[in-house]
């Protein structure tokens, strides 16, 4: 099997383009006629896609970033240097487009920063909101160095180096907190959720899945790296993180089957409901194919193999996080919900501006980590990169 | 002040909107029908069975109230009167409010530029003054009832018990989500009267904090383990580095192992 060819590097260029051009209109709008005009949202159903795909979705593929960097840095396994520091910089954008995400989707948007002097440890947004601003400054520094390096600022190169230990173990608190608490913010809804998705281990289930989610986002942009920079990949390391991607979906299948049944609301998976399909739909592309597909060493050990799976565990997961955040709110008819195009608009062009800002950072500073390792191999590579 | 209450007796209830009409006007709102509560909405009067029974819908006023707890930045308050009251100063609009409650409550000013959660009161500038909310007043027939919370169970026991028959033998609110303010009487099932019951007799809250109240211990412990983790795996890498280094410079000694390790 061959990597796909998904059409030209200018064509997707274009779509982004494209892309972040509806989502600027988009919140012109958003901004000028206000939530009620531009959304979908209603008293019942004050919750959509921004809360689905932006936030729970946007802090998920950043799940790599603290798995990655526990991995080299707490577990001293030095071989998975190579993809930190591009991995900790799609956390980072992660985190970027989450706060942007935020900035569309909240009603008093210039209030954002009560939350900082505004105190209620009784709320999990209150914990949400400071894991946010926590862990974003936490990977802006785990980030710095790549920055600090090309401005060859080296006395807080020093610094932040010296900072490093305390830093990946405070990232990984928070984070850990972070992805649970998205979870845990379900919690007060007990009569509003289907049973599906309400369960009072949905922090844990949040967990295990960002796993999956963030060491596949991890691959996948590997593979949009390789092909957008004209770099070799690092095949054995992402064959690694595949075969941790499939026992963490085991685990999370085993997690999740067990726990419906503990509640026994397995029966509502197969009662032909609209809830049923999605959750069928969820738990199938995303889950138990991609771990048929990982467990296979020729799926493991190719670029295509790798690509699709890790494509199918994505997938998967945002269908998880729109389902939890979505679906099982919707009731027929009298409750339920679709996206206005300013809201679709403004996710897909917040997902396009965090692949363009990645490129770009990527052009202009050794997201790679080439100029440190390997000097003289350098101009060739940039050389592609520039084309 | 002891926590007021209304008590509404469904039984009672002759649908004459009267109680919507006064609350419009207590609070400033537009003079027009709705069937649905909204932002401008605070109580509204609702048909049931081919408008054989009519029941009004308001902020229940929860004794532990779920929007309390969930707003971030505490813009919810459970005041002395009972009422919970929202502060639009603090809100930043993120609408988990809305979200959490369960009797699904809090309604938003979707139109607005500046949008405001907004709900009933409990006419809270009138009670502390020492009266009673502008439903009480204007209701004919007394289906809905305001005073203390504790004396107006007590009315609620009587009715049932003086009445066989006429009523389900149950207060709704008593302990509903850990009780509310507001509570109900009804001779049609109360899922009927469009009230959610399947909510947990324990306050909705607590759902949240058992977790919440975990973190210190949780990163306290996770960061000694990581920490812990991370010494050893270092060490392990520089005893590997320094043996190394040793069968470089003498490979006899490679085989016996002398023991002799960097120290710390």
């Amino acid at each position: 099997m061959k990597l796909p060819r998904l059409a030209t590097l200018s064509f997707w260029k274009c779509v982004a383009a494209v892309l972040i051009l509806i989502g600027v209109v988009a919140a012109v709008e958003r901004y000028s006629m206000g939530l009620g005009a531009t959304t979908h949202l209603v008293d019942t159903f004050p919750w959509g896609i921004w809360i689905g795909i932006d936030i729970l979705v946007g802090v998920g593929i950043a799940a790599g970033g603290f798995t990655i960097a526990a991995t080299v840095y707490i577990f001293n396994l030095e071989r998975f240097r190579p993809i930190l520091r591009p991995t900790i910089l799609t956390a980072f954008l992660g985190y970027v487009l989450v706060i942007c995400g935020l900035m569309a989707d909240l009603g008093r948007p210039w209030a954002i920063w009560h939350a900082m002097i505004m105190w209620n440890p009784h709320s999990v947004m209150f914990e949400v909101a400071w894991c946010v601003m926590l862990y974003t400054t936490v990977l802006a520094l785990e980030f710095s160095p790549v920055v600090l390096e090309r401005f060859k600022l080296h006395r807080a190169l020093k610094a932040v180096k010296a900072a490093t230990i305390p830093l990946v173990i405070l990232g990984v608190v928070l984070s850990t907190l972070h992805q649970s608490s998205l979870g845990s913010l379900f919690l007060i809804i007990p009569s509003r959720m289907h049973p599906l998705w309400y369960s009072n281990i949905i922090p844990f289930l949040f967990i295990i899945s960002c796993v999956a989610a963030g060491l596949s986002m991890t691959i996948f942009e590997s593979f949009l790296s390789s092909r957008a920079f004209g770099r070799e990949i690092e095949l054995p390391l992402l064959t690694d993180l595949a075969r941790v991607v499939a026992v963490v979906l085991a685990l999370f299948f085993t997690v999740r089957i067990q726990d419906l049944i503990n509640r026994d609301a397995l029966k509502y998976a197969f009662d032909g409901s609209y809830q049923s399909w999605m959750f069928l739909l969820e738990i199938t592309l995303g889950v138990i194919v991609p771990f048929f597909l990982l467990i296979i060493r020729k799926v493991r050990t190719s670029k295509a193999g790798l690509f699709y799976s890790s494509t199918l565990v994505l997938l998967g997961f945002v269908a998880h996080r729109v389902n939890t955040a979505v679906t099982s709110m919707e009731r027929w008819p009298d409750r339920t919900y679709f996206p206005s195009w300013q809201e679709l608009g403004i996710t897909m062009g917040l997902a396009a501006a965090g692949f363009a800002a990645f490129a770009l950072i990527a052009r202009y500073f050794d997201v790679f980590g080439e100029k440190t390792h390997n000097e003289e191999q350098h101009a060739p590579l940039r050389a592609v990169a520039m084309k | 002040m002891k926590h007021k209450g209304l008590l509404i007796d469904v039984t009672k209830c002759i649908g004459c909107r009267a109680c919507a009409v006064a609350c419009a006007e207590a609070n400033n709102l537009p003079q027009e029908e709705s069937l649905q509560l909204s932002a401008t909405h605070y109580t509204v009067v609702q048909g049931i069975n081919n408008d054989q029974t009519f029941v009004r819908r308001l902020c229940m006023h929860c004794n532990q109230p779920t929007c309390v707890s969930a707003c971030l930045v505490g813009a919810f308050t459970k005041m002395d009167t009972g009422a919970v009251l929202y502060d639009e100063n603090k809100c930043i609009g993120c609408r988990y409010c809305m979200q959490a409650c369960p009797f699904e409550v809090p309604r938003y000013e979707w139109g607005s530029l500046a949008p405001r959660v907004q709900k009933c009161r409990m006419c809270y500038e009138r009670v502390e003054a020492g009266g009673q909310t502008a439903c009480a007043d204007a209701c004919p027939t007394g289906a809905t009832a305001f005073g203390d919370r504790d004396e107006l169970i007590k009315e609620a026991r009587k009715r049932i018990d003086e009445n066989p028959g006429q009523y389900i033998d149950h207060i709704y609110g008593l302990t509903e989500a850990g009780g509310t303010s507001v509570m109900y009487l009804s001779n049609v099932p109360f899922g009927d009267l469009g009230l959610p019951t399947n909510l947990p007799a324990e306050p909705i809250p607590d759902l949240s904090w058992r977790v919440l109240s975990q973190i210190p211990k949780y990163t306290v412990t996770a960061g000694v383990v990581l920490f812990g983790i991370h010494w050893i795996t270092s060490r392990r890498a520089e005893v590997a580095r320094f043996e190394a280094e040793e069968r470089k410079r003498s490979p006899e000694r490679n085989t016996t192992h002398t023991g002799e390790r960097p120290r710390r």
